[in-house]
């Protein structure tokens, strides 16, 4: 064993610590995450899945666990999205009761954090906790099952439509010492339901720890779940997350990620589609500065006929900042008349940026409409020239056509909270030559007259 | 304001502008008219600075500079504005953010600060309720799913906003029914000013009994052959093109 990985199981003592009231297979559960992850060992650039994200940064690392949750309301207040919604709010992983709003949950909807569900529910949650993404995904899935004890569990009784969207913010703490935290997120969408999920990670200027996610989410027949994922990390913080969902028949999942924070981030994200009409879009923002270094890997698993995948993601990189994109569809042999596009446009917005681009088809069935695509592109010349037609210079032209590119993928988005916030951060971001300082508010409060 | 001499203009080794000559004045509207191919829509173009034109000999001077030398947005800054006969689409740019960029880059041209977000506001709701556009038009990506009528609109509605000295419209009234050329014509007269000019490119006289012109030019094989007033508009509509052609070459 390696004495990285020695490292972070040496932290396991900290989780066993004041846990009797758990069932007896959650600490089974651990047990087997922490030999996985002891028999596997950080990934290296050796591994195909892991080429071109080197995790040196993480397994280095010396993280603590958090003890507590204390935050500021008031600075809590300023990272918290301004939308109605019921949110449980997590601190460096730790449950924040005081931070979250739980009141006037609708019938049928049960939302707790992990610890409670493990407690009070743990019969319905064993079962499908940790069926998707086991302790085999990757060594991160393994470590996460290693220290699985906090996160949420959402369940949605049949019929049951959720109006407000459902929030689950992570905020990340600058503190003495970094800090880890492996949140497991389990949805349950029972047949016909619907609900928007927001996924928030947001923290202090200046903190640096270490968040590795696991999510699953089962949609039973007929249900519609619209995830966003908006990662404003603080820019030192080490994201990795594993999203796995399970469609049934006529199921419609639709995820947004939008990552904008983070020095290193991965992020896996896997439907299966395994009943007919089960429909799951994939929608991707990223944009990297400084030295960040985003990682999105997708797959869509046609693994029943008549089922539809379509991605787009698009990459925004400056300075000296590398992003991964690697999209897979796969298409199982009985699997006809499936329909899977996917497309993937990056800028790069400076000589040193990099990104590398791999979009994949493996197709075992004949009737089958499938395209994919990736552009490492420029901007459109016709429109620059419009632009400068009336008087704007080449170079704020071409930032207004960059903040476009980004919008392509945020007009998709129902929630103008959300959108607005993104447009707003990718203006911010751009470079000063781009002179687009003051132009984006001046929409945003146009929308809200 | 504007004066063009003996201008020559080739697009792909083709001449188009075989020598072509004009003065515009302050105050005045000019129209110039013409057959299919008569080269009407290179003039204005290359006036605005499209990039595909070569001029091969002769000037155009602008309130005394050389509009040749200047780039395309300083010849928007100046003043010198083109009203496209097939504006681009321009996905995700939203009109507001193009309205707002074109006219501070107007205003730092001329020296003056930022337009303040309040007065900004102020100014597009009253041109966009003198275009009878929808405020959420400025929302929307720059003439994106526009139909032909909006697009030609969307035009006229940026030369309220940025004021040009000389407005030039490439066949502003092409593919619009009566009613949509009813409210782009008053919004070109609304332009019509003492310190301003105005230069029509039309193929049709219908939108010179809206917006009537002082001079009239027909332009034929790369040459203004014949000029005169709204009459002469009048004239061509009622007699067609070919008695010019066949007096120009007497």
């Amino acid at each position: 064993m390696s004495e990285e990985t020695q490292h972070f199981l040496d932290r396991l003592a900290d989780v066993r610590a004041g846990r009797e009231a758990e069932p007896t297979w959650i600490a089974a559960r651990r047990q087997a995450g922490a030999a996985r992850f002891e028999a596997m060992g950080f990934p290296t650039r050796r591994d195909e899945a892991w080429k071109y994200t080197d995790v040196r940064a993480i397994a280095r690392g010396e993280f603590a666990l958090a003890r507590d949750a204390e935050f500021s309301p008031a600075s809590a207040a300023a990272l918290t999205l301004p939308i109605d919604t019921h949110r449980l709010t997590f601190v460096d992983g730790v449950f924040a009761p005081a931070l979250s709003t739980l009141d006037g949950l609708p019938e049928g909807v049960s939302l707790q954090p992990l610890s409670a569900a493990l407690v009070e529910n743990h019969e319905a949650v064993g079962g499908p906790l940790g069926r998707l993404t086991g302790v085999e995904f990757s060594p991160f899935s393994a470590l996460n099952t290693a220290f699985m004890e906090e996160g949420a569990v959402l369940r949605l009784a049949p019929g049951t439509v959720v109006e407000k969207p459902i929030t689950l913010q992570f905020l990340s703490r600058r503190g003495e010492t970094p800090v880890m935290s492996h949140p497991r997120i389990l949805v349950q969408a029972g047949g016909r339901s619907q609900a928007t999920l927001i996924e928030h990670h947001v923290g202090e200027e200046g903190a640096a720890n270490f968040t590795n996610l696991v999510e699953e989410v089962i949609l039973e027949r007929n249900a519609i779940l619209t995830h966003y994922k908006l990662q404003e990390a603080p820019l030192a913080d080490l994201h990795i997350a594993s999203i796995h969902v399970e469609q049934a028949r006529d199921s419609r999942y639709t995820s947004f990620n939008l990552n904008l924070g983070g020095a290193l981030v991965r992020t896996d994200l896997i439907s299966e589609l395994n009943g007919e009409n089960a429909t799951c879009d994939f929608y991707g923002l990223f944009y990297g500065e400084g030295r960040q270094h985003v990682d999105s890997h997708t797959l869509a698993n046609h693994n029943a006929p008549h089922t539809f995948s379509n991605e787009n993601y698009k990459g925004i990189l400056d300075d000296r900042a590398h992003g991964v994109f690697n999209g897979k569809v796969v298409v199982k042999r009985d699997s006809q008349k499936i329909e899977g596009f996917q497309s993937n446009a990056n800028l790069l917005l400076s000589d040193r940026a990099e990104i590398d681009a791999k979009p994949e088809l493996e197709i075992y069935a004949d009737d089958v409409k499938c395209s994919h695509g990736t552009t490492t592109g420029q901007l459109d010349e016709e429109a620059i020239y419009a632009l400068r037609s009336r008087g704007i210079d080449r170079q704020t032209a071409r930032g207004l056509l960059t903040l476009a590119f980004a919008g392509e993928v945020l007009e998709e988005v129902g929630l103008d909270a959300i959108s607005e916030r993104v447009e707003l951060a990718v203006a911010g971001k751009l470079p000063e030559r781009f002179n687009l300082a003051g132009l984006v508010e001046v929409a945003v409060a146009l929308d809200d007259e | 304001m504007l004066e063009v001499k003996d201008l020559h203009v080739t697009v792909e080794g083709n001449e188009i502008l075989k020598g072509l000559s004009l003065t515009i004045n302050a105050g005045e509207v000019h129209a110039i008219m013409g057959p299919n191919g008569s080269g009407k829509s290179t003039l204005s173009a290359v006036i605005a600075g499209k990039e595909e034109y070569e001029v091969t000999s002769g000037s155009i001077t602008y309130e005394g500079r050389d509009v040749l030398e200047m780039a395309v947005e300083e010849r928007a800054q100046a003043g010198l504005l083109l009203g496209f006969q097939y504006p681009v689409e321009i996905p995700g740019v939203k009109n507001i953010y193009l309205l707002k960029a074109a006219l501070n880059a107007k205003r730092e041209a001329e020296g003056l600060p930022e337009i303040p977000a309040p007065e900004f506001m102020k100014l597009i709701k009253e041109k966009i309720a003198e275009m009878k556009m929808d405020a959420s038009f400025l929302q929307r990506s720059v003439n994106e799913g526009f139909s032909g009528g909006e697009k030609k609109r969307n035009e006229i509605l940026q030369m309220l906003v940025l004021q040009p000295r000389l407005a030039m419209l490439d066949e502003i009234d092409s593919g619009l029914d009566i009613d949509a050329m009813k409210v782009v014509a008053d919004g070109v007269n609304s332009l019509r000013a003492e310190e301003r000019a105005i230069l029509l490119v039309t193929h049709y006289q219908r939108l010179l009994d809206y917006i009537v012109p002082d001079r009239v030019h027909v332009l034929v094989d790369g040459r203004i052959v014949k000029s005169g007033d709204a009459d002469l508009a009048r004239e061509l509509e009622s007699r067609g093109y070919d008695w010019v052609l066949e007096e120009s070459a007497a």
